[in-house]
């Protein structure tokens, strides 16, 4: 337990082992899939016209706005060459899995997602939905991987706020809807409402992800530091795709041009 | 029970296949802190009826994929399992005799200590304490085990295994 805890001598053993609980995991996945296969052969047609309907209008938004971030993108490009920064906005190779509907440990914000190392995954890769941030892989089996959620109590992530750049941690909490900032001094220019998105400090999470928002700020003059929690962004309970992202670069996090680039984000 | 060669070891991988298929099954999340643990039941069965059969060995690698299953730590749940079934060998003749309610209460002790060996190397990893609710599995697995018993017997009858 030590050598698994401190070491990584025992993920190869893991990996295997996964292999042999596949099957069962594949079993209970069972149902809830074939109920989804069900719901989509026979929806009626006018439930897929309305479906479908929604989605075109959902698109051409969408697009609208796609539209404005490539000009961004674009004048984003041209200032920061300007200031000879090497900050990269942009595409990133991404891969699509579906969550195995198996429920883990109840004490430990784990999910089983059906893609493993054989579609490249590695570890600490991390996790998004269409919203923000999930978390990142923790065991990397063939067919399958654990990934651990932000909301974990054992998980933090490098963010700043969106609006001023102030760059902190964001703690698990054990709750699902519930992370907490610790050490923010009283006088942090923090407010309600204010969106956290990952700083990419570490190197493990893609810059300007969005996380979480602030839902609660308690100043107490008493004390060293605000007490700060945020919800995140993520439906860390409802969806059942998620994105797997590979950062660029991976190999040199530390390297000052990459490494540096989260500080420089607006 | 007449002695005789071993015979249905596919009948006891089953058993613990199906309980650890109950393991992952997907509850909704406060049912889910009340999920008994069905390994542990369907080992002290095992454990206290086929003594030479099932024990510490078994009880080791149906923890090392309970380890996987549910992504402890691996060997957290090994450790526990072995410990169950090391006291559950020890004692099967005297734990066989006890009435039913005694036979509950041991059955309450010997998963509460899965639980407990669990806890230890959690909290030993430096993850966060839980409070009173964590012990309520080992509770309904104690009001199940009349029930889990009847059947695995039942099961264990109609195949034969010994």
């Amino acid at each position: 337990m030590t050598v698994d805890h401190r070491q990584h001598h025992l993920d190869s053993m893991r990996s295997a082992l996964s292999v042999v609980v596949y099957p069962l995991q594949l079993l209970v996945d069972l149902p809830g899939n074939t109920y989804d296969w069900f719901r989509e052969s026979l929806a009626t047609r006018r439930q897929l016209q309305e479906e479908n309907f929604s989605l075109r209008k959902q698109q051409l938004v969408l697009n609208t706005q796609l539209q404005k971030l490539e000009a961004l993108e674009a004048e984003n490009r041209h200032l920061r060459a300007l200031l000879d920064s090497s900050f990269q906005v942009g595409e990133r190779p991404m891969l699509i899995a579906a969550l195995l509907s198996v429920d883990m440990d109840p004490y430990r914000h784990q999910i089983e997602i059906n893609k493993g190392s054989l579609d490249k995954l590695f570890e600490g890769q991390p996790l998004l939905d269409s919203r923000g941030v999930m978390g990142q892989l923790i065991h990397v089996g063939p067919f399958t991987s654990t990934a651990m959620l932000i909301t974990d109590p054992a998980h933090a992530i490098p963010v700043q706020i969106n609006r001023n750049g102030l760059r902190t941690i964001a703690l698990g909490t054990g709750k699902l809807d519930r992370l907490e900032l610790p050490n923010i001094p009283n006088n942090a220019d923090i407010q309600v409402g204010d969106l956290l998105v990952s700083s990419g400090l570490g190197g493990r999470f893609p810059p300007g992800y969005p996380v979480a928002d602030v839902i609660e700020v308690e100043q107490d003059p008493g004390r060293a530091f605000s007490r700060v929690l945020a919800r995140p962004r993520a439906q860390l309970d409802r969806s059942r795709e998620v994105l797997l992202v590979w950062p660029e670069q991976i190999e040199h996090p530390m390297e000052p041009a990459t490494g540096a680039g989260g500080e420089e984000a607006p | 029970m007449n002695l005789g060669r071993p015979h249905g070891g596919f009948v006891i991988i089953s058993s613990f296949a199906v309980a650890m298929v109950l393991t992952i099954v997907p509850l909704p999340d406060s049912v889910a802190r009340l999920r008994p643990d069905w390994v542990g039941l369907t080992l002290i069965f095992w454990c206290l009826l086929l003594p030479y059969r099932v024990s510490v060995g078994s009880g080791f690698v149906a923890g090392l994929l309970l380890d996987v299953l549910t992504g402890t730590l691996l060997g957290q749940h090994a450790l526990a399992l072995s410990l169950v079934a090391y006291v559950c060998v020890r004692l099967h003749a005297r734990i066989r005799a006890y009435p039913a309610w005694q036979q509950m209460l041991t059955v309450l002790v010997l998963l509460m200590l899965h639980q407990l060996v669990v806890l230890w190397v959690d909290r030993t990893i430096g993850r966060p304490g839980h409070g009173f609710a964590y012990w309520l599995p080992s509770f309904v697995g104690m009001f199940l085990w009349p029930l889990a018993y009847r059947w695995l017997l039942s099961i264990q009858r109609a195949f034969s295994v010994q």
